[in-house]
């Protein structure tokens, strides 16, 4: 093992503590997963970590797949793609040919192209690269290549799919966009924009805002912007601290408008946006706690292992991954990446929420979608808040998709 | 209070004296012949460790190019990851024209960095440069916050968050090197890191380097001397822009992708800690730190999710207990070496080393205990620490972590009596001998 | 339009005056002591979570109290017992030093309350609208912390002008070494103001935590823009300051509204850049969308023009 060579050369008196057990017991299917697990994001990379922790003991107490057992190392990149790829190199070093990744459309971008220049390179040793959280269009249009899978929806569909429930909705007459000013934050300003007048030419844009990414300490001055425009929803991208400041000084000044937003129910956002948020936040997901009238078996299985505040079981798409991953691998009858990712192409799967498929052209996810409100008056509520989403619309796997400039080699 | 100056009250005793040795030959070769074999010596012969040494090259020459300015001109920088940065981008375009026909081969795109480096050093350079000391410092602070803000919107030369991406295979392949595995990338490294960090080497003797050292110490008598300290700082940091230039263009061969991260804070924080814990008295001393942070930074994270407390503790001991660096301490010992009088500390510090230890690991079973229990409450209270299982929900860990701790610092101190004896002893021979 | 005009002025003197309450502390510290603290923001993050947690057990308004003065112990502690060793070192040991420790605070505050936000609430007795003006109301914690901050101002001035140590700190801000040599232990002088400062700090701590996110990166986010406040307002000059953060409060929230770039600008006065130019991205840049970085350029200018800063007695 050239890495515990390395290792006890770094630190001869500190023990391998934290990080799971790196014993590499032969003949097992190794996946890593490069997310950040110190520093400034790490509750995202942990609570990844969780999930994958949960899915993989399913798995491998069913008896693994094809007989072999599934093994996960999880490799802490603080969110730096330098470090992410460094981190590959020691992964491919090490025999591992699955990588999976989420957290930071940046470390996806520098991930997918390192994946394929190393598998264009080293022929015979190819690497899948499953992203299950990193929305950016890019990577499966321009930026797409064969190696990459994903299974999350992107920033394109999300607003398709958010667009197309709004074009039903009623009482909205003008919208305002807020959005982070990086890639991200104007993909979904420009998605919202093109697909809201399409839909609604009716709906006037009262604004169009981009503000530098976490940067801003206080949104009040945005939030006078917004009020001043007379906006009755806002459409926002925003992640993160940028969208849990919004809310508060909206209340504050008496904003009465309904926030679409992306990610208002990711971890912590629940307990930080409060009360403020009823009947007015709303988000665009793959599923909420409360999207069937019971909890799913997951869910109760993983908050009965993870129980604390904050563990709630928050990942559907990871487990689409990981069932999709099994019935590949038995269907391929086979590990090997290259054939589970020919086999993967343009796979069709049903869940208990509907169809899903792996697009074969750019190999995208299409799983259905959910427009969710904050309420609280919920069944199951998230960060033992009392609060909970609510569906308001469910917009099918088919009508997710959008056009794809994606043109990929595939392998022979 | 603020003089001005504030990098002198460590540099000067150290900087002549590397000057001096700087010239033997011997140390260079050695060097060279190390970096050609490492890669070969069975056990690191991994990408892995390949790729972990190119990126110490390419630190140890982005933390010397930071040094030329701290160390050597009294400039403290707090963006200096902006001409790292620049660099990169202005060589991974290069790099996309190279991959679109330009006939160019892939070992002289650090070539493009350089001139990025020192494009922009000269630009923001001339006015940066007109002050020293604190104001220097802010202005960087504030130049640094400006470039990362301009790196997001301005998408069309920084690519957004995401980066400019290129392909070092795609080139003219030179003598039939594809640079297809890390060991050609290696090599390449290897050879500009090798190659600036002499050319800096050398910077260093030239009268320009030793204008740099006048004005950092006294600018007054530097002007009185003739020579404008604006124009020799300005030309200080262009050479170092250029040199940071140089290690974002090779970050850029290595990874193949430049995204902002490259010249944010973070690296310009970083490699003032590389610049300081290897000592920025000495000119090698950067170096070192460069590749003791790169690997802690790689390395410790295998190890504790708690690292960067490890690192912030550990930063803050070289701080308050040795100033002047790793160098400062090698430094120390060397006329002890080469008077053979090693042996007359060695029991000390051994003495010294137990009980360090003990209170080492107490403290970090201590620190284990709170993190895992802080952030990750749900994988319980077993725990496994030092090949030695455990409940934390039961006083014994904390006690025996307690314990360890304050015995140890307690026979550390006690012991430090005895390393304090064998340099007294080594000090009294040496006088004897004859020696400096 | 008036709505917008009258309520971006409160926001952004509110903004400012909590920018005061920070960078007061690190006015002195730096004046005094020549050490660009980096880890002041981080006593005001300590000031939240303290808050947070005194709160918790007995209530807010004496945790009001008494966690800036638990932060001010933690100020006095680090001054006598860390960065009294290293000063001896030079400067930048000092500043490396300010900058572990703001690391170690990080991860400190990490272990004790976890790395998502905590739920720092206004306190229910503040939690109302003050007054509704147009259909804008007014929260009455923004008033409060309004009424905290100038009455700090007026405080600190108070007891620099008129008292005996206020004296002292006066001269050491501007003839620092003369104060010495008068035979004034200048290194206790220097840990009270050390301590002072921190408690300020978390003084806006305190009642920034829950006007803000209470997160282990909100030191991070705060941290340079404090400099810029001091660098700006000139050393030495709590005046100064005070203008300095008034004024990039208001021209920040100002600047959030106007949505014109050097495009439209230019458009005006009969110049047009084409798409295809290199400049066409700069340019087309609103005023909006780069507000928050708006002191930094405020700071570049201000040090290349005038280095003292706006009321400053002398250059570093």
């Amino acid at each position: 093992m050239r890495r515990h060579v390395l290792r006890s050369l770094v630190l001869g008196v500190l023990a391998p503590a934290a990080i799971a057990s790196t014993a590499q017991a032969q003949g097992t299917l190794k996946i890593a997963m490069i997310e950040p697990l110190s520093g400034g994001a790490a509750s995202a990379g942990i609570l990844s970590q969780k999930h994958f922790g949960y899915f993989v003991d399913k798995i491998n107490a069913a008896g693994g797949v094809n007989g072999q057992k599934i093994e996960v190392l999880f490799f802490d990149n603080k969110i730096s793609p330098q470090e992410s790829l460094i981190i590959l190199k020691k992964v491919i070093d090490e025999g591992i040919r699955y990588v999976s990744q989420g957290v930071g459309s940046v470390v996806a971008h520098a991930i997918t192209d390192a994946v394929l220049k190393h598998n264009e390179r080293n022929p015979g040793k190819e690497v899948i690269y499953l992203n299950y959280a990193a929305v950016d269009p890019a990577l499966t249009n321009e930026k797409c290549n064969f190696w990459h899978f994903r299974f999350d929806a992107d920033a394109d569909m999300k607003m398709e799919a958010l667009t197309n429930y709004l074009a039903k909705a009623k009482g909205l007459k003008k919208v305002y966009l807020i959005n982070q000013d990086y890639s991200f934050g104007k993909a979904v300003a420009v998605a919202a924009r093109a697909m809201l007048t399409k839909k609604r030419p009716d709906i006037e844009i009262v604004g169009d805002e981009l503000h530098p990414l976490q940067k801003v300490t206080d949104f009040s001055p945005y939030v006078a912007k917004i009020k001043a425009s007379g906006a009755d929803s806002v459409i926002t991208g925003n992640w993160s601290n940028d969208m849990l400041l919004l809310i508060k000084p909206g209340k504050d000044a008496g904003l009465k408008v309904d926030w679409y937003t992306y990610y208002a129910g990711t971890l912590g956002s629940p307990t930080a946006i409060g009360r403020d948020g009823v009947g007015h936040v709303k988000q665009v997901t793959e599923w909420h706690k409360n999207a069937l009238p019971e909890a799913d078996p997951d869910q109760i299985a993983y908050e009965k292992r993870f129980t604390g505040k904050e563990d709630d079981f928050a990942y559907w798409r990871l487990k689409t991954m990981f069932e999709m991953l099994v019935e590949t691998m038995k269907k391929a009858k086979s590990n090997d990446p290259v054939k589970v990712a020919k086999a993967l192409e343009g796979m069709k799967y049903k869940t208990v929420l509907g169809d899903v498929e792996m697009r074969a052209d750019n190999h995208q996810l299409l799983q259905p979608l959910f427009i969710s409100t904050m309420s609280d008056k919920v069944k199951y509520d998230v960060e033992r808040t009392g609060l909970g989403f609510v569906t308001n619309g469910k917009i099918e796997a088919k009508d997710t998709a959008t056009p794809t400039t994606c043109k990929m080699d595939r392998p022979k | 209070m603020m003089d001005g100056r504030p990098s002198a009250a460590v540099s000067v005793p150290l900087a002549g004296v590397a000057a001096r040795r700087g010239r033997r030959a011997w140390p260079w070769l050695l060097a060279a012949a190390g970096l050609c074999v490492l890669p070969l010596v069975p056990g690191l012969d991994s990408n892995f460790v390949r790729s972990l040494v190119s990126q110490m090259g390419i630190a140890a020459v982005f933390a010397l190019s930071f040094n030329m300015l701290l160390g050597q001109t009294g400039l403290l920088s707090f963006g200096h990851a902006v001409y790292f940065g620049l660099g990169g981008y202005v060589a991974i375009h290069g790099m996309r024209l190279i991959n679109a026909g330009l006939p160019i081969p892939i070992p002289l795109v650090p070539l493009f960095g350089a001139a990025g480096g020192l494009f922009f050093g000269v630009l923001i350079g001339s006015v940066t440069t007109k002050r020293a000391g604190t104001v220097f410092a802010m202005i960087t602070l504030g130049l640094g916050e400006l470039v990362v803000a301009a790196s997001l919107m301005l998408t069309r030369f920084f690519g957004g968050e995401e980066g400019i991406t290129a392909n070092r295979t795609r080139a003219p392949h030179l003598f039939g090197l594809t640079f297809a595995s890390q060991l050609e990338v290696y090599y390449l490294i290897a050879f500009w890191a090798f190659l600036s960090v002499a050319l800096m080497s050398a910077f260093t003797r030239t009268p320009l380097g030793r204008m740099c050292n006048a004005v950092r110490d006294n600018p007054e008598r530097a002007e009185f001397v003739g020579y404008n300290p604006q124009r020799v700082r300005l030309l200080a940091f262009a050479v170092s822009a250029m040199f940071a230039g140089v290690a974002g263009g090779l970050h850029a061969v290595n990874y193949e992708i430049v995204a902002a991260e490259a010249l944010g804070a973070a690296r310009s924080g970083a490699v003032l800690l590389m610049a300081f814990v290897g000592g920025i008295g000495s000119f090698f001393g950067p170096i070192l730190g460069a590749m003791v942070i790169t690997w802690l930074q790689v390395s410790l994270s295998d190890y504790t999710t708690a690292w960067q407390l490890y690192f912030g503790i550990l930063f803050i001991i070289i701080v308050l207990f040795a100033p002047g660096g790793l160098a400062w301490l090698i430094a120390l010992h060397l006329p002890l070496a080469r008077a053979r009088m090693l042996h007359t500390v060695l029991p000390g510090y051994l003495a010294a080393l137990a009980p360090a230890l003990v209170m080492v690991l107490g403290g970090s079973l201590l620190l284990e205990i709170n993190y895992r229990l802080a952030t990750k409450p749900e994988l319980g209270t077993r725990m496994s620490l030092f090949w030695v299982a455990m409940d934390v929900s039961r006083p014994w860990p904390w006690i025996a972590g307690l314990a360890m701790l304050a015995g140890g610092f307690y026979a550390f101190r006690r012991s430090w009596a005895l390393v304090a004896a064998g340099w007294h002893a080594a000090s009294e021979r040496m006088r004897e001998d004859g020696a400096p | 339009m008036l709505e917008l005009v009258i309520f971006s002025t409160l926001n952004g003197v509110v903004y400012g005056l909590l920018l005061f309450m920070l960078s007061s502390g690190l006015t002195l510290i730096f004046s005094m002591m020549g050490v660009l603290n980096f880890a002041h923001a981080s006593m005001f993050m300590l000031g939240a979570y303290f808050s947070y947690q005194v709160g918790k057990l007995v209530g807010f308004w004496p945790a009001l109290v008494l966690a800036p003065l638990l932060v001010g112990l933690i100020g006095a502690g680090v001054e006598r017992y860390g960065l009294r060793h290293v000063h001896r070192h030079g400067h930048v040991p000092e500043l490396l030093f300010t900058f572990g420790l703001a690391y170690l605070i990080e991860e400190i505050v990490v272990m004790g309350w976890g790395r998502n936000p905590i739920e720092n609430r206004v306190p229910a007795t503040l939690d109302f609208p003050l007054f509704t003006l147009f259909t804008t109301s007014y929260p009455a914690y923004k008033a409060f912390m309004m009424a905290v901050s100038i009455g700090m101002f007026v405080a600190l001035y108070l007891v620099l002008k008129r008292t005996r140590i206020g004296l002292i700190i006066q001269a050491a801000l501007t003839h620092p070494s003369t104060v010495a040599m008068l035979g004034h232990n200048v290194p206790q002088v220097f840990m009270r103001v050390f301590a002072a400062g921190t408690a300020l700090a978390a003084l806006a701590g305190v009642i920034g935590g829950f006007a803000l996110l209470t997160t282990p990166n909100m030191a991070a986010a705060l941290g340079p823009i404090v400099f810029v406040v001091v660098v700006i307002g000139g050393l030495g000059s709590l005046g100064g300051a005070l203008i300095a953060s008034l004024a990039i409060g208001i021209m920040q929230t100002f600047a959030v509204a106007l949505d014109v770039s050097l495009l439209d600008l230019l458009r005006h006065a009969g110049v047009a850049i084409g798409r295809e130019s290199a400049l066409f991205e700069l340019a087309s840049i609103k005023i909006a969308q780069a507000a928050p970085m708006i002191p930094y350029v405020l700071l570049v200018l201000m040090l290349i023009v005038r280095p003292k800063g706006l009321l400053g007695t002398r250059e570093t």
